[in-house]
């Protein structure tokens, strides 16, 4: 192997505020998008437990277009074909604000939120029907009973395929590159042109993915614990 | 007066004919047990009189409301007819106080220190006054079903239903549970009681209603149905059950 590594690329020239703003630009992508998976994923997942047909079929078409496409496509769909849609003045303010973020966060968000909907969907099933039925006993309408009782304790018990979910969305944040928004890989990317040192640069985004989600897991667990309801296996580890 | 009357109901499951032009009147202040053997139909029965099923013909009017107007409302329905399962169904996630407290704050608009203190009264009430702060989890199954008791009477409901309140609990919680039912009756609620109880049943219940596959076969006085009861079924149901 006659490969030299030079790991001082990474820490001359512009590359450190490169990869901290991509760094900076994933996160803020990320978090957004989830944000608006969630609201997605608990509204579609909730809709598809009701006896309220048209809610149902709306949240079922949802969940099955969006999860049946590639993420790269309504990337692409959501920067190249939404915009031509949209009145001129919305779309020379789009791109004179960033569109490729704002499509990409959107595309993340409703491609994840369809996933997150299954999730939130199966807690919701695993939760006997007889605590739905105590609650609207006491008069609470369905919309007060999902809000206090069945949605709390669902979210609860789906935090590890949640977490799943949550960190492949951080991943797959790096598809936005393709359209243009300059996430982490992007820069990453940006480095090994400049530089012509792919190993270093890919190692050092590599790594920032690596830590990023390990931390998050970590802090997920955290949670998990504080929020485990009380009686449920999840404490013993808490032991 | 009359707070539950069923005229001539009917219902189906799919091609299963659960309820069969059930008669029934019950009165303000009054406790009847609903018995029989299992699929009779008792707890169909008893859930349809706060809509948790719905009937297919006849007439349903619960204080005052027909349930099959168009305008009726299951919530507030619901708010005047309190219910206690079998598995409890506390609010796992919520401490015990806080379970009595919701739906008084959520449904009445009751302000939380007022739910507070009716919650607190309600639980000594019911005899554990010591586990408000304590989750459902950490109580055992007759202190649980108390609570999910005291989480119904929160709503100052004029029917109680109880759908076999006893049949998941260990032999020696039966009867804290079963004190605390006997206590509401004896305060002038009006009950309607799924159970397989019959001590209670006997002591307690100022009517029977004996079913089976989907009618109510025989109804009177709880002496005069242990004692003498006048069908074939309900006799062969009462020798199976008063035996051992």
């Amino acid at each position: 192997m006659s490969y030299q590594f030079d790991w001082s690329v990474l820490f001359s020239g512009q590359s450190g505020s490169w990869l901290l703003q991509g760094l900076i630009t994933t996160l803020q992508i990320s978090a957004l998008a989830w944000l608006l998976a969630l609201v997605l994923g608990i509204f579609a997942g909730s809709f598809r437990t009701l006896p309220i047909g048209p809610l149902r079929w709306a949240a079922s078409c949802y969940v099955e277009f969006f999860r049946n496409v590639p993420l790269l496509v309504w990337m692409f769909f959501w920067y190249f074909g939404v915009p031509p849609l949209l009145p001129q003045a919305v779309q020379d303010w789009l791109f004179d604000h960033g569109a490729e973020f704002w499509a990409g966060m959107f595309a993340l968000g409703v491609y994840h939120g369809a996933r997150f909907s299954e999730v939130i969907r199966a807690g919701i099933q695993s939760i006997p029907s007889t605590q739905f039925e105590a609650a609207v006993s006491t008069g609470l309408t369905i919309a007060q009973t999902y809000r206090l009782i069945i949605i709390p304790i669902a979210l609860r018990l789906i935090i590890p395929p949640a977490t799943n979910e949550s960190l492949n969305l951080l991943k797959n944040s790096s598809v936005a590159l393709t359209i243009g928004v300059a996430e982490l890989t992007f820069q990453t990317r940006q480095i090994e042109t400049y530089t012509a040192r792919a190993i270093e640069a890919l190692t050092a985004g590599t790594l920032i993915y690596l830590l990023l989600c390990l931390c998050i897991a970590a802090l997920v667990s955290r949670l998990e614990r504080r929020f485990a309801i009380p009686g449920m296996i999840v404490q013993m580890r808490a032991e | 007066m009359t707070v539950v009357e069923f005229r001539q109901v009917n219902k189906w499951f799919g091609s299963l004919h659960v309820l069969r032009d059930i008669d029934l009147k019950i009165n303000a202040g009054e406790v009847v047990v609903v018995c029989g053997p299992s699929g009779s139909g008792k707890s169909t029965l008893l859930r349809c009189i706060n809509r948790l099923e719905t009937i297919q013909s006849g007439e349903l009017v619960v204080d005052g409301v027909s349930l099959s107007d168009p305008k009726f409302d299951a919530a507030k329905l619901r708010a005047n007819v309190g219910m206690v399962f079998q598995s409890f169904n506390l609010y796992p996630h919520m401490t015990v106080l806080q379970n009595v407290m919701l739906a008084p704050i959520k449904v009445k608009g009751m302000a939380p220190r007022d739910a507070e203190k009716t919650a607190a009264d309600l639980l000594d009430r019911v005899g554990i006054p010591d586990k408000a702060n304590g989750y459902p989890a950490n109580l055992s199954g007759g202190q649980q079903q108390r609570v999910a008791i005291a989480r119904a009477l929160a709503m100052r409901p004029k029917i109680m239903l109880f759908d076999e309140p006893t049949s998941a609990l260990d032999p020696e919680m039966i009867n804290e549970v079963l004190e605390v039912m006997s206590d509401l009756a004896r305060d002038g609620m009006t009950m309607v009681v799924v159970t397989h109880e019959m001590g209670f049943a006997r002591r307690v219940a100022n009517r029977i209603a004996f079913m089976d596959e989907g009618r109510i076969v025989e109804e009177g006085q709880p002496d005069g149905f242990f004692t003498a009861p006048q069908s074939a079924r309900a006799q062969q149901f009462l020798s199976k059950i008063l035996s051992h």
